[in-house]
């Protein structure tokens, strides 16, 4: 499940690889695209791992089975909202820096509420079989949300980085116009769906 | 409800844009010198329709006084650009505002593209109010939002600056500038989206231009002579670049299209040496910008018999260059000669090196010059506002400026007329079949159904 939405992140042209194409042109090396590539991938990582350790600090005061209530609500609220209106933050521009690209990526990654998704897969690897009371243990929860921002980035960093370069070298950009689907209308479905399935399905 | 694929009528790249269909509709904007309302006008261009060349609908605006000018396009190509993507936006409303009552009119285009409907007005007071600005002029669809500029503030002076619309709901979300530094005078803005780069120009505040042009304030150097360049991120202004006040009007800003490019070009109107026009480049210039004079289009000799009051003291006719467009491959600049009743083409392969390929003459302060189309009229205006296809093949021009410039440089009273001409990169003629008479109502901005030589902008070459 992690790895299909890390790649799922890494195939929206609006969530990286397009920006590292994109600068490759405009230097016309592909040496921009790869200098891109990294920062975007911590930024990515950066936000996914700020929305677990949220989830973490939370868990450490709250029930698991407590949890899953806010964080449902705050997946459907966010699904809505983007089915609604396509907002994006207002940063960024074609001579970001890696420190500027990073930030570019944390910020477009928690607005799609990118690090939100994986906090109920992440639940569900915290919780305690059995006792629905039970708080998160913090060492073993620590472990498997590091594991989990790592498993989301790394899937995401991979596709992204193979699809800039085969977009780079090989197809070119005119290829937006006819495959640039509305992956955010399908992200915002998504949200609302598994913040639905968070609230009806108790954890195991 | 957004779309499941982008808009058909963004491109990636300019380059792309020129396999662009046809354009079968043209949207003008059409000031009305008596009284009654403006319009937006819409032309049928299908060169294959019985209707060719004819206006086949006309919105009349809800009040009287508006000046319409210039106008845009809600969304467009720079929907792509990688850092603010919204790909599956529309181009769909026209954003169109009065430059003298300030309202801005939002139309939709989207049920019938050939009968546009009004739907949100935004009034006056609400402009100033939440911008302090007033006049609107230039419209550009950014990235992240309508961009829009005014040349004065609320109250009729200056400064005039830029301001932005929300895409979505065409709320003003304030003022752009974090820090204007000296740019007080406001005319045109334009970007280079791949160098982070606002440019600006100059006019001359409400006051110093509503009346019509002051001739104490021209010959004072008193009127825009410079170009301002601005992070377009941090929104602030970064330099200046002053041609010199001898060169009054620095107007219209013609940016390459290609992203990677870093230069542009401006038209001057009138330098007050010897009534000549010019046309300057701004380029990169180490870490920063410069602008280097490209051309000078000298003024003609004439008769004071034929001269309007305001120039007979000077036994020449300027060519009073109001508007260029710059086609998208950023080969072919079109110069309008609105004194001097010319349609000039150049070949700017070269920036710095404007070769001459192409001229038509039509109507002018002493030429009076006739079109094909009926060969026995003389006309009065000139090309003004001039719109290049995406192709780069058909170039739609009109032949007024703004109402009371109008009567001082035409006293007889423009009458109104579009015309084409067809363009090849070494040369270009007018259309015989394409002469649209307006009469009353006097035509100004051209934009093209699908996008056209300066309604759009692209973050990859």
């Amino acid at each position: 499940m992690l790895l299909f939405l890390g790649a799922f992140h890494g195939i929206n042209p609006g969530m990286g690889w397009l920006f590292a194409v994109a600068l490759g042109m405009q230097e016309n090396r592909s040496a921009a695209v790869w200098r891109a590539i990294l920062p975007i991938g911590v930024g990515h990582a950066c936000a996914v791992a700020a929305a677990v350790a949220l989830g973490l600090l939370a868990g450490v005061v709250l029930p698991v089975d407590a949890i899953r209530w806010p964080v449902a609500a705050i997946l459907i609220m966010l699904g809505v909202l983007r089915l609604l209106r396509h907002r994006h933050p207002r940063y960024g521009s074609m001579r970001i820096g890696p420190g500027g690209l990073t930030i570019w990526s944390f910020l477009i990654a928690t607005a799609h509420g990118a690090g939100l998704m994986v906090l109920p897969v992440w639940l569900r690897m915290s919780a305690v079989p059995g006792d629905h009371s039970a708080h998160v243990h913090a060492t073993t929860t620590l472990a498997s949300g590091l594991a989990a921002t790592a498993v989301h980035s790394g899937s995401y960093l991979i596709v992204t980085a193979a699809i800039a370069w085969i977009v780079f070298h090989k197809l070119g950009v005119g290829l937006l116009r006819k495959a640039w689907i509305n992956l955010d209308l399908i992200w915002a479905s998504a949200l609302i769906v598994s913040g639905a399935l968070t609230m009806l399905l108790p954890p195991a | 409800m957004a779309r499941m694929i982008p808009d058909q009528t963004f491109y990636p790249s300019p380059s792309m844009a020129m396999s662009a269909p046809p354009e079968t509709l043209a949207y003008v904007a059409m000031l009305n010198p008596q009284g009654g309302s403006d319009a937006l006008a819409v032309l049928d261009v299908d060169a294959s329709s019985k209707a060719y060349g004819r206006q086949v609908s006309q919105l009349d605006m809800p009040k009287t006084g508006d000046e319409l000018h210039h106008f845009g396009w809600n969304a467009c190509s720079s929907c792509l650009c990688p850092f603010a993507s919204h790909p599956h936006m529309e181009r769909r409303y026209l954003v169109v505002p009065g430059l003298r009552s300030s309202r801005i009119h939002i139309l939709d285009t989207k049920a019938d593209p050939a009968k546009p409907r009004l739907v949100k007005v935004i009034e006056p007071e609400e402009v100033a109010k939440k911008t302090g600005y007033s006049r609107p002029h230039t419209t550009h669809c950014g990235p992240d939002g309508i961009y829009m500029n005014a040349i004065g503030s609320a109250d009729g002076t200056g400064p005039g600056g830029i301001f932005v619309l929300d895409p979505d709901t065409f709320e003003i979300q304030g003022r752009w500038e974090q820090d204007r530094g000296p740019q007080y005078l406001a005319y045109d803005f334009w970007w280079h989206l791949g160098h982070d780069t606002m440019i600006t120009s100059e006019w001359g505040t409400p006051d110093m231009v509503e009346n019509g042009v002051n001739p104490e304030l021209l010959l004072a150097g008193k009127y825009g002579h410079q170009l301002h360049v601005w992070d377009l991120q941090k929104r602030r202004h970064r330099q200046v670049l002053d041609l010199g006040a001898e060169y009054q009007m620095a107007l219209e800003l013609r940016p390459a299209h290609d992203p990677k490019k870093a230069y542009g070009f401006v038209g001057v109107v009138v330098s007050l040496k010897d009534l000549s026009s010019s046309i300057w480049v701004w380029h990169r210039n180490g870490s920063g910008w410069a602008v280097t004079k490209v051309l000078d289009i000298p003024a003609e000799p004439a008769a004071a018999a034929d001269l309007p009051p305001l120039l007979k003291g000077f036994n020449a006719v300027p060519p009073l260059v109001t508007d260029i467009n710059l086609s998208l491959d950023d080969r072919q600049l079109y110069v309008s000669c609105w004194g001097t009743g010319e349609l000039r083409q150049y070949d700017v392969s070269d920036p710095f090196k404007p070769k001459l390929t192409g001229s038509v003459h039509i109507g002018g302060i002493v030429r009076r010059a006739t079109h094909p189309y009926h060969p026995a009229t003389p006309l009065n205006g000139g090309p003004q506002m001039v719109e290049v296809s995406r192709d780069g093949r058909r170039v739609y021009f009109t032949n007024s400026l703004y109402q009371s410039w109008d009567e001082q440089f035409y006293p007889d009273g423009v009458r109104g007329w579009i015309a084409k001409i067809d363009a090849k990169p070494d040369g270009c003629a007018l259309d015989p079949k394409f002469f649209l008479d307006t009469g009353k109502l006097r035509p100004h901005q051209v934009h093209l159904e699908g996008g056209d030589a300066s309604s759009d902008s692209y973050c990859f070459s």
